[in-house]
């Protein structure tokens, strides 16, 4: 058991002349939750699905559970469970047969009926796939996912389409996965999944690593003010009544008004008085800092700090 | 079905402790016997078919009203004898053909385009086994196809001269069309996009509807196209069933051979090209 759940080393993917994956490298723990977190199209689901040996690799070495996903395929497929990011099931498939026949593959499956009732998903057991709410489709994926008692299992954007409480639901089964000492492997790109998730995270952009590690790590111990204005203010003077190291950036804030955030490299340095100079300066430049708040940065803060803000295609 | 109608609300799972549920995760893997994964395959291809309405109504529903409607009216001239006689043989070997062929290759396209094909090769079930159970979900439906034709056959007055090795050629003439049929739709499905499969397994089984000897002898053809007609799978199957059912003699190796060469080719064929995703 001392081999790692997943290991990837300088996996390479092209499709044509586009290269998905760039000497890609990572490592997941076996028994904890590792989300690779990255906008569309930055090679998550490529790694994925090479990982799960639905792709080959045109570069680098990838193991799971020790073993190669292509070669050793039939031996891995009992012990790895899969969630695709959509479909998967015949339309006509009704959700509880379809979960027992998935059940039916394995030696010692987890009973279907409780695991539907687990996700809420008891009374469309007898409905067909195609008249599943998108929501009902996904936790019916993710429960084919983990029948078979697998040691390890990849979800592939496990809460796109979810609402609130199926997200939370989904959460929550992460959650009972990890304690029971399933590696899970999961790709989102939201920030509060992985953060909430996670073990450990892994930030992929345009097919590299470009960050890792716990949400803890990754976000620090930096905090940072933040407030909004009415009207544009002199950022320069405000920076220059601050202490040595500090930054002040801008954005346009929701409604159009102006959102200011100041940040420090010292975390020691950010404390009342701090705020005070603050508002003090706020105070002599006539302006009310609306929505003035201390925070803790956010994955979502170092995300967009690494991939940039720039909508992708 | 709405997400609030669920006996137990995703919003009421919130907050469980997840130790709870330990137990019920703890990593226990392992794949069940082959035999007993064919088998719910099997099971779940078989519902999945009979389940389909537009499918029902192209194995079922068709070659009943096309035996029965022209074995009581002389609308189609099917030759001499008894009409039923005539006709049965021919619409045996066409419904055959709509399992093993058009549904079968609908039914795959489809599967393969949403993924279902993909999904299951993540599954223990292996593709022999997957392959397998395909064939016997098949062989069910042309059981069940066979036995309601025979029955309504008989029941419309029709007397096939069968013999034990009579019945012996037939079962090996409908094994080997299932086989040769099946090879075919899979290579469709496998290479095709679903929507062009859907197509052209309609198209075909019009067209061998019309030109495959399945409602009169392709002997009542121009000698030209009579000779074109005899190589495919649908003329072999329905000239053989008709020379055992009708005449009482055994069908000559050619029809035979003509099914073995088409399962062959179609079997070589699907398993190079075909493509899971």
């Amino acid at each position: 058991m001392d081999t790692a759940a997943v290991e990837v080393v300088d996996l390479v993917k092209r499709y044509g002349t586009t290269t998905a994956v760039t000497d890609l490298t990572f490592t997941a723990r076996r028994g904890a939750v590792t989300a690779l977190l990255g906008p569309n199209g930055a090679g998550k689901t490529s790694t994925i699905e090479i990982c799960e040996g639905f792709r080959r690799a045109d570069g680098g070495r990838v193991r799971v559970l020790g073993m190669d996903p292509v070669a050793d395929a039939s031996a891995l497929k009992p012990r790895v469970g899969v969630m695709p990011q959509s479909g998967g099931v015949p339309t006509g498939a009704r959700a509880g047969e379809w979960l027992r026949l998935m059940a039916s593959f394995h030696a010692r499956p987890i009973d279907p009926d409780l695991l539907l009732e687990r996700l809420g998903l008891t009374s469309a057991a007898a409905t067909p796939f195609r008249r599943l709410s998108g929501g009902q489709q996904q936790r019916l994926s993710l429960a084919c996912a983990v029948v078979g008692r697998p040691e390890l299992v990849f979800l592939d954007e496990p809460t796109a389409g979810l609402d609130p409480q199926a997200r939370m639901a989904t959460w929550d089964l992460v959650a009972s996965l990890r304690a029971a000492g399933v590696a899970v492997i999961l790709t989102t790109h939201h920030m509060d999944e992985a953060e909430r998730l996670a073990d450990h995270v892994i930030v992929v952009d345009r097919g590299s690593v470009v960050a890792e590690g716990s949400p803890r790590e990754l976000t620090g111990e930096r905090r940072e003010v933040r407030f909004a204005a009415a009207e544009p203010l002199d950022a320069e003077a405000l920076r220059a009544a601050l202490p040595e190291g500090s930054r002040v950036g801008s954005a346009t804030a929701v409604g159009g008004g102006h959102e200011y955030v100041i940040s420090t490299d010292d975390p020691d340095a950010l404390g009342p008085e701090f705020l005070a100079t603050v508002t003090a300066w706020c105070a002599s430049a006539g302006i009310l800092a609306e929505d003035l708040r201390v925070r803790r940065r956010t994955l979502e803060d170092v995300f967009l700090e690494l991939t940039g803000r720039e909508l992708r295609d | 079905m709405t997400e609030h109608t669920s006996s137990t609300p995703a919003a009421a799972l919130v907050g469980r402790s997840a130790d709870g549920d330990a137990d019920l995760f703890r990593p226990d893997p392992g794949a069940a016997p082959t035999w007993r994964m064919v088998a719910a395959q099997a099971g779940m291809e078989l519902r999945i078919m009979l389940r389909h309405g537009e499918q029902f109504l192209l194995t079922m529903v068709i070659p009943v009203l096309l035996l029965v409607g022209f074995s009581l009216t002389s609308v189609l001239d099917v030759g001499g004898g008894a009409r039923v006689d005539a006709l049965t043989p021919g619409v045996l070997a066409l419904a055959v053909m709509s399992t093993s062929f058009t549904g079968l290759a609908i039914g795959t396209g489809f599967e393969r385009r949403y993924g279902v094909l993909k999904r299951l090769g993540a599954t223990p079930l292996s593709r022999f086994g997957l392959l397998a159970a395909k064939t016997l979900a098949v062989l069910g439906v042309q059981a069940i196809q066979v036995t309601v034709l025979c029955v309504v056959g008989l029941l419309l007055g029709w007397s096939p001269s069968l013999d034990p090795v009579g019945a012996v050629a037939v079962l090996a003439l409908l094994l080997l069309a299932t086989a040769a049929f099946s090879s075919l739709a899979l290579l469709m499905a496998g290479t095709l996009r679903a929507e062009a499969t859907l197509a052209g397994a309609n198209l075909v089984y019009v067209l061998m509807l019309g030109m495959g000897g399945v409602l009169f002898p392709t002997s009542s053809f121009p000698g030209p196209l009579e000779q074109a007609v005899s190589v495919l799978p649908i003329t072999a199957l329905t000239s053989g069933l008709r020379t055992v059912l009708v005449d009482g003699s055994l069908p000559g190796i050619a029809a035979f051979a003509v099914l073995a060469v088409w399962a062959a080719v179609g079997a070589l064929l699907a398993s190079r090209l075909f493509r899971w995703e």
